[in-house]
């Protein structure tokens, strides 16, 4: 924590000193974007480039400026007392600093922490900012390990004692240990198939643990998977809808990271992930019922050919990609039950498992 | 042709000519069928047919007209004489409808044989082959207030004069005796007057006085713009009493009296000059009476109306005068020389625009002298903008025709269309389309000529010559230009104040955020924040 106090006011100095000597000063953020990413097989994550954008106090960046620096000094605060502010709360102190220069809403306080996060290169949680999301939720064949906050005593839990219920991700995983034998991760976009699989104890009859990721999944839970996926040493399934949200999207920020938080990306994807489904072949292979593709959905097939190094990578993925374009039509993930409630748990799933090689990567 | 100093009657024309003269819609012969009439018709039924004509047809009106032919008057006189003048104007209400008007001024005085004439005689004309600018075309004299007075009121004008220091100041009373219809003086007097100098006209009338813009107020107010060379005191009937301090010091150049241009020149007055020149031959007539005819160019127009150049003027029919007319009109001639119009001038424009409103920005432009029709004139224009003009409505528009305020008839003047057809809107001010521009301009437009084209004898409204409204568009865009560049500089102005109270907004914060992260001490802090914005306002543009 020394090293980031170090940082900051190494650069509120120089910004200080740039004042002082009558020159305009600038702070230099990387850039936050697809556009300053690679992807590279071999490591496995969207890596942040050497891109950046540099803000130089004038006229029309003087609010952001004084912004990030106000954001930047009671980072320092709550770094220094050792306490938390969420993501709201902070927009909501922004609201004390006074009316100009305060934030119209918490997206526009939401930048400028990323972007003071991507300045000093480290997790938001390092400067005291957590984010309101809740993590996803776990059962199945895992025992997770916890400490008392105040005795440090060791908390076993137990995913498969949970009932109809489930384990919550919590926000920080970091200290988090794990048992288990299962044979792989199933990681779920919506909590509804979760309910379905967990309700059925389908993680029992397929010994694996199952996660629900609630859309895009959170940094906490990609950490989560990450941890578990290389403690245990075990393959991690993705189970999503079939369109270009759930690929481009879900899957691809699941694997290898986000290109808005890059920086952090090392830590916070999961690059052994492979894909489960729904792909563009089961469809065909399962008759499932389908939607049009909107106009939304195509613009984000061609942005990711266009602009996603993953997809870039991958001929596979770019096939898929062309091949549901050219289908226009899309699937989710609980259109199984147009044959039957438990058709995707007695057919889908363990068809799908016997040809887990062939999984997209 | 001013009334007072050129006061030779006019000859009276034989009927038929005075009702063919009523066709040509120009000044003169309105005069003519005035004086035709006169022969037949009492002078108070004349007048009182005619008062309309002569801007006594509502008591509003008849209380302006009455002081702007005394003070028009005695601004002339002044000015001839080579006085600074000095003018003071009092009105009193004496009953309900009825008002003193007293106009004295510290001109030349005029002497016992001359009062009569002056004020009493309702008709008179100038000599026609002689042009000058002057103010004198306005209305029809101070004898037809005096006679207004006297037919409202029952009472005589009263006038002291003065010619000179040391000499005794006499008080006239001049009545018209409506039986000779002859201007009579009725009572005479030597009195004691403290003035070294001057005139002093009293005329009661009927009356009423009311503020606003055609009222008295204006009139004095924009007389005094006008004529910067004048120090005007003015006396309401409620009692206010405003000075206008002359600005400038010197009287304004005396004007040139010019020949007429043949190319200006109606029918009707071409007629007249045949009968009343000297001259013998037709080729005489030609080059010695007006400007700009050559004995080449005088004998190149007999040629071409089949006329001898030694035809006797006067023996020129009526038919002939018409061919020689028509021969004038087909001959190609040199302009008219322009040196005999006196602008007010830019600065003195200015300076007297500067006194009589407070504005934020002013500005004022002179054309050179042009021609119209064989007349010379000139044009000038100025302009003031922001400060305490009113924003909202239309702008504020003077007219004046050689420095006297042309308070009626604006919709069907000159200086007004061409204010309507020039495009504000370049100039930054805004403008419904057919419509005065509005917003807080205030535009004086003078044109100055030795002959002002009014549209109708009420002499209030500039006749559409293009030659004038161009001149008036090119003066009018010349100032346009420079409040365009005054507005936009007012608002990158304020452009530059906003953003510089934006930026001060911040430089607390970020000085601020520094010294919380830094711990610097308040006085560093200081100067982080004074650097600040000098850092900033540098930058701003």
């Amino acid at each position: 924590m020394n090293r980031l106090l170090n940082q900051i006011e190494k650069e509120a100095r120089s910004i200080r000193d740039k004042i002082l000597k009558r020159q305009k000063p600038s702070m230099r953020f990387p850039l936050r974007n697809l556009s300053n990413v690679k992807f590279d097989a071999k490591t496995g994550f969207f890596e942040m480039g050497r891109k950046t954008k540099e803000r130089t106090l004038a006229v029309s960046t003087v609010k952001t400026f004084a912004q990030s620096l106000k954001m930047i000094a009671l980072s320092k605060n709550l770094i220094e007392t050792d306490d938390i502010a969420t993501k709201r709360e902070a927009y909501y102190v922004a609201k004390g600093w006074g009316e100009e220069v305060g934030f119209g809403d918490q997206t526009e306080s939401d930048t400028v922490l990323d972007d003071v996060e991507a300045l000093f290169l480290v997790n938001r949680e390092q400067l005291g900012f957590v984010p309101e999301e809740k993590g996803g939720e776990v059962a199945g064949n895992l025992m997770v390990v916890d400490h008392d906050r105040d005795s440090g005593e060791e908390i076993p839990i137990d995913c498969t004692r949970f009932g109809s219920g489930a384990y919550s991700i919590p926000i920080s995983v970091e200290d988090l240990r794990f048992e288990s034998d299962a044979s792989f991760v199933l990681a779920i976009e919506t909590a509804g198939m979760f309910q379905r699989l967990v309700k059925h104890n389908y993680w029992r009859e397929a010994n694996c643990i199952l996660i629900s990721m609630g859309g895009v999944p959170t940094r906490a839970t990609r950490r989560f998977i990450r941890r578990l996926a290389d403690g245990l040493d075990i393959p991690v399934y993705a189970f999503v809808d079939c369109d270009p949200y759930g690929i481009c999207n879900i899957y691809r920020t699941l694997k290898v990271g986000s290109g808005n938080a890059a920086h952090i990306n090392e830590f916070f994807c999961v690059p052994k992930a492979r894909f489960l489904g729904v792909t563009p072949d089961d469809i065909e292979n399962y008759g499932l019922p389908t939607h049009k593709l909107s106009e939304v959905d195509i613009k984000r097939i061609d942005d990711a050919l266009r602009n996603d190094p993953f997809v870039q990578h991958y001929k596979k993925w770019q096939d898929a990609l062309l091949q549901l374009k050219k289908s226009g039509y899309r699937a989710e993930q609980q259109a199984f039950a147009v044959h039957d409630l438990n058709h995707v748990i007695n057919t889908y799933l363990p068809e799908k498992l016997e040809q887990a090689g062939a999984f997209l990567p | 042709m001013t009334d007072q100093a050129d006061s030779s009657q006019l000859e009276l024309l034989p009927k038929e000519e005075a009702a063919r003269s009523r066709s040509s819609r120009n000044g003169r012969a309105t005069a003519q069928i005035m004086a035709s009439q006169q022969r037949e018709i009492s002078v108070s039924e004349f007048f009182s047919r005619n008062r309309h004509l002569l801007g006594f047809d509502n008591p509003r009106r008849a209380l302006l007209t009455g002081i702007k032919e005394a003070v028009d008057n005695s601004l002339d006189a002044c000015e001839e004489a080579g006085f600074l003048p000095e003018i003071k104007v009092d009105i009193k209400q004496i009953d309900e409808d009825r008002y003193l008007i007293r106009v004295e001024d510290n001109g030349p005085g005029i002497v016992k044989s001359q009062v009569p004439n002056i004020f009493g005689k309702l008709l008179y004309g100038s000599k026609f082959h002689r042009l000058k600018m002057s103010r004198g075309q306005q209305g029809i004299g101070i004898s037809a207030a005096s006679m207004y007075g006297q037919l409202t009121t029952g009472k005589p004008a009263q006038i002291i004069s003065r010619t000179k220091a040391g000499r005794a100041a006499h008080l006239y009373e001049i009545q018209i005796n409506t039986t000779r219809n002859k201007p009579e003086i009725v009572r005479e007097e030597a009195i004691e007057w403290d003035s070294p100098r001057g005139t002093v006209v009293e005329i009661e009338m009927e009356a009423r006085y009311l503020r606003g813009r055609q009222s008295v107020d204006e009139y004095l107010r924009q007389t005094a713009l006008a004529n910067p060379h004048l120090r005007l005191i003015y006396s309401a009937p409620d009692g206010r009493e405003t000075v206008y301090e002359n600005t400038a010091a010197e009287l304004p150049p005396e004007p040139l009296e010019v020949k007429p241009h043949p190319h200006g020149i109606e029918l009707g007055v071409l007629m007249k000059m045949l009968q009343a020149t000297q001259h013998r031959t037709l080729q005489g007539f030609m080059t010695q009476e007006f400007s700009r005819v050559s004995v080449r160019v005088a004998k190149e127009i007999c040629a071409r109306a089949e006329l001898s150049a030694n035809a006797r003027p006067r023996n020129i029919a009526r038919e002939e005068s018409d061919q020689l007319f028509k021969a004038i009109d087909q001959t190609k001639l040199m302009k008219p020389p322009t040196d005999c119009i006196v602008p007010i001038g830019e600065e003195l424009l200015l300076s007297s625009l500067k006194q009589s409103l407070n504005a934020a920005f002013y500005t004022s432009a002179t054309r050179p002298p042009a021609v119209y029709r064989g007349n010379p004139f000139q044009v000038e224009v100025a302009m003031a903008f922001g400060g305490d003009i009113e924003p909202e409505g239309a702008l504020s528009l003077m007219r004046f025709a050689n420095r006297v305020p042309l308070l009626y008839q604006q919709a069907a003047c000159a200086i007004t269309r061409t204010l309507i057809d020039t495009d504000w809107r370049n100039y930054r001010i805004s403008q419904s389309s057919g419509a005065l521009p509005s917003g807080p301009l205030a535009v004086v437009v003078h044109l100055a000529s030795v002959w002002v084209p009014f549209t109708s004898e009420s002499k209030e409204a500039i006749a559409h010559y293009p030659e004038i409204m161009k001149e008036i568009r090119l003066a009018l865009q010349e100032c346009g230009r420079r409040v365009a560049e005054h507005i936009g500089r007012q608002r990158r102005a304020a452009e530059a104040e906003r953003k510089k109270s934006y930026i001060q907004q911040y430089i607390g914060h970020i000085a601020e955020a520094l010294q919380e992260i830094n711990g610097d001490t308040p006085e560093a802090t200081r100067q982080v924040a004074d650097d600040l914005q000098i850092i900033l306002e540098r930058s701003r543009s």
